[in-house]
């Protein structure tokens, strides 16, 4: 994942999404994914629901299922370690082919699986139509410490500078025919690593140095975050509460 | 004879780790000027730059702008006055939207909604990047950074511009968008650069700087002309470039001191 | 080590939100009067060092790589409150924009790394400096023992996470021996390379390192890599992994058992229905606490097991970042 990424999340268009504030959108994601994560794994009709919400949604974005998937793709390594819980898993065992799984580490695979897709499509959804200074506002008026929202918004600013010089630092060693594959070859990686510290560090300063340069005194212009219409609450959370009563009735049940 | 716009006295400065950068720079430049900074890497010029609004303080020696001396109190309108672009534009353009970036400036001098909307679409517009309005930084090339982060500075209104090194790194086409931006405006210009026919085409006067100090000061053609002073201060002209052929009818007269070197 | 969403139950899940938030007001009110307006803009800075610092592959053996966590690094270079929120800020943008760690897990991440990690860091790197005599050898080597120890009690905070609401129903034991076991091994790496990267930071900008001015160390200090006091490092970390998996784990499920009981004793955990929490340590009590009986057959089962898991997770964790890194590259060639 890398910065370069964090401006093809933004998906231009001028649906009913892109135009609710970002804070809302961000309170609606967290009910969505609240809902999931509450919902009882057994229950595979109520995710099913879910997804139908999060389905709904998108079209309503104008996001096609192929950009949706394409984003769930990437997010998928980071949830591979779910195939081992059935493997590691005790209690009742089944025999699959010629493995014998544990059913609660299947249960447990199930769920990492579906509500983490689940999560990551409606978070998709919100940066899709959300870009990331709406993003990091929105946050700051859901009571994020200004301090957090502004060192993120900085973050967000440099990672691809950042990216970019280490980048470059890794291809002039590679062509100077670096190519270190045991541990103890690695220390000019991270010497190098070493001098990017340093880099960014003197880069932070010369902001600085901008900063002042054009009469900062202490306090980053907040960026108007747009107010919410009561209307704005009820189009974003119409669908999410739908999901939280499907996950509530299922956890009572 | 009007004020100065600029003018800077017996500068002294010396780094903590004890190299002495300023060793008693002087010069001034009248409202309109446009000059160009010259001299080797090394001689101070970025340093001095630093003490025009104050990021620096010198160790001996001030500086005034337009009348007001550059100290602690007067620093904040200082810098609203003296409008710094530096060398690497993304040192500049720290903010995640071009907007935010050129609101910065007047926004932190209480300039709200309706006129600050304003100050930054005419600020994008004198150079040219009214488009680019809401895109983040790091999606423009180097030439458009460089035209938004003089923006950034156009915005606040200041009195006198200084450009370092704005035309490095920069192709052919991105040099000659910002030489038409810069020829365009009405303003007090201070450029530090190597670039030598660029400075002879936008600024009438030069200075040299080599050790710390002013070592001469002059009608740039005249300048570059002197094969002995160029070569002295490390400077050489591009091959085949002749400065008594470009042509001066295009650029203002030249109202600083006869040439003459210290 | 980032916990995705659905892998941990909402209400641990939430309790550890409410403590990172905790933590982290508690940081941020410790800053207040020092966080000079000129380190908002470094801090921003830092994290996005740290974020691709942390998609680096360093080489481990025959070519495959592992990845830096962070933690111990931070603490030392910028102190351990701006430490910890530079590695909050890092973490909520990666589950915000990059999918890295659920969400919903945002508050287990920020406390097993940026809270655990950060502050065991600095806590074993204070210690140690306090002992040892103030040279850029014994700063660059308390480094890297307190970036072993941080990783491994990160992971503690993982499994203790998993032993109150974890879902898959696999023994507590087990999870204690694969993840404490596992990032035992890591730690080693993530010393290695905090050290080399502390060093080459000492060499040229000493005063730019939290940890060295602390102590006083100004001028530049130039550390050599000294080969003996490597391999033991690494030596003393694949002990302390061993003794992590075949002694300390099978006494894993002894406390969080406890804890199990009085939830299902006092109705957090509900009857019927089946949550990730029931069952599994108590399923599995016996198991862990036999002492006598065929101790070398459950040993060697339980090592067996454990090496599946081990391994397994070795392999997740290399893959999983070598994928993400490889589209940084791609990325930013573009």
């Amino acid at each position: 994942m890398s910065a370069g990424h964090t401006h093809a999340l933004y998906v231009h268009g001028d649906s009913r999404l892109h135009a609710l504030p970002a804070h809302v959108k961000l309170v609606a994601l967290l009910i969505v994914i609240v809902a999931v994560v509450a919902t009882p794994r057994e229950r595979v009709g109520v995710f099913a629901a879910h997804a139908a919400v999060i389905i709904v949604a998108a079209a309503g974005a104008h996001l096609s299922p192929r950009f949706i998937g394409g984003r769930l793709l990437i997010g998928a390594p980071f949830l591979a370690f779910a195939f081992l819980l059935p493997f590691v898993g005790g209690g009742d065992r089944v025999v699959v082919g010629a493995l014998s799984l544990s059913v609660g580490g299947l249960w447990g695979a199930w769920s990492v699986l579906v509500k983490g897709t689940l999560a990551l499509a409606a978070s998709v959804v919100v940066t899709a139509t959300t870009p990331v200074p709406a993003l990091l506002a929105g946050l700051g008026r859901l009571r994020v410490p200004v301090v957090i929202t502004e060192i993120a918004g900085f973050m967000v600013r440099y990672l691809e500078v950042i990216a970019g010089e280490m980048h470059r630092a890794k291809v002039a060693m590679a062509a100077r025919g670096y190519q270190p594959r045991w541990a103890w070859q690695g220390t000019a990686l991270a010497t190098s690593a070493g001098a990017l510290f340093i880099r960014s560090h003197e880069r932070g300063e010369r902001v600085y140095d901008a900063m002042l340069s054009r009469g900062y005194q202490g306090r980053l212009p907040q960026p108007d975050a747009t107010a919410a219409t009561p209307a704005d609450w009820v189009r974003a959370l119409a669908l999410p509460l739908c999901a939280a009563a499907a996950a509530a009735l299922a956890v009572i049940r | 004879m009007s004020a100065p716009a600029l003018e800077v006295r017996g500068l002294e400065y010396t780094y903590p780790d004890g190299t002495q950068v300023l060793r008693g720079t002087d010069f001034h430049i009248h409202p309109g000027e446009r000059v160009a900074l010259l001299g080797p890497n090394g001689a101070g010029k970025t340093t001095l730059v630093l003490h025009l609004n104050g990021i620096l303080t010198p160790d001996a020696g001030d500086v005034t702008v337009a009348g007001l001396a550059v100290q602690p109190r007067t620093v904040k309108e200082i810098r609203r006055r003296v409008g710094i672009v530096f060398q690497d534009p993304d040192d500049q353009l720290f903010m995640t939207t071009v907007r935010q970036d050129v609101a910065f400036g007047p926004a932190n001098y209480g300039v709200t909604g309706e006129e600050l909307d304003r100050r930054v679409l005419d600020a994008l517009t004198d150079v040219g990047m009214a488009g680019v309005v809401d895109r983040p930084p790091h999606h423009l090339s180097l030439g458009e950074r460089r035209r938004v982060a003089v923006a950034t500075v156009l915005a606040m209104n200041p009195e006198i511009l200084v450009l370092d090194e704005p035309s490095s790194n920069m192709d052919p086409a991105s040099r000659r968008e910002l030489a038409d931006v810069l020829t365009g405006l009405e303003i007090t210009l201070l450029m530090i650069t190597h670039d030598l026919p660029y400075a002879l085409e936008l600024c009438p006067r030069a200075m040299i700087m080599n050790h710390g100090r002013i070592v001469a000061d002059g009608p740039t053609a005249a300048l570059l002309g002197n094969r002995e002073l160029m070569s002295a201060n490390r400077l050489e002209l591009p091959l085949g470039f002749d400065p008594s052929l470009a042509r001066p009818e295009r650029l203002p007269a030249p109202r600083g001191r006869p040439f003459s070197s210290k | 080590m980032h916990i995705p969403d659905g892998f941990i139950n909402l209400a641990t899940s939430a309790g550890a939100g409410v403590t990172a938030a905790g933590g982290l007001g508690a940081v941020l009110h410790r800053v207040r009067t020092t966080l000079s307006e000129r380190q908002i803009p470094l801090a921003g800075l830092a994290a996005a060092f740290i974020f691709v610092v942390q998609m680096l592959n360093f080489p481990v053996a025959a070519g495959t790589s592992g990845h830096l966590l962070g933690g111990a690094l931070v603490a030392i270079l910028l102190g351990p409150w701006v430490g910890a929120i530079v590695i909050s800020v890092v973490l909520l943008l990666q589950a915000l924009l990059f999918a890295d760690g659920g969400v919903s897990a945002l508050g287990l991440n920020v406390v097993n790394m940026a809270l655990i990690g950060v502050f065991v860091a600095w806590l074993v790197f204070r210690l140690l400096t306090a002992l040892l005599p103030k040279t850029g050898a014994a700063l660059v080597g308390a480094a890297a023992v307190a970036s072993w120890v941080s990783v491994v009690a990160a992971s503690g905070g993982f499994v203790l996470e998993y032993a109150w609401g974890g879902t898959g129903n696999a023994a507590v034991s087990t999870v204690f021996a694969a993840m404490v076991g596992v990032h035992a091994l890591i730690g080693i790496g993530e010393g290695l390379i905090t050290a080399s990267v502390l060093t080459a930071v000492l060499a040229v900008r000493p005063d730019l390192v939290y940890g060295a001015r602390l102590l006083g160390v100004r001028r530049a200090v130039v550390v050599r890599a000294d080969r003996r006091a490597t391999a033991t490092f690494v030596l003393a970390g694949i002990a302390a992994a061993l003794l992590l998996v075949v002694v300390v784990a099978p006494h894993a499920s002894s406390s969080p058992d406890g804890l199990e009981r009085v939830a299902s004793d006092h109705g957090f955990v509900g009857t019927g229905q089946t949550s990730a929490a029931a069952g599994s340590p108590l399923a599995h009590y016996s198991v862990g606490g036999v002492p006598d009986a065929g101790v070398g057959t459950i040993l060697a089962g339980a090592i067996g097991l454990v090496l599946t898991f081990a391994v397994g997770a070795l392999v997740l964790h290399i893959s999983a970042r070598r994928g993400a890194s490889r589209s940084t590259d791609d990325a930013v060639r573009r």
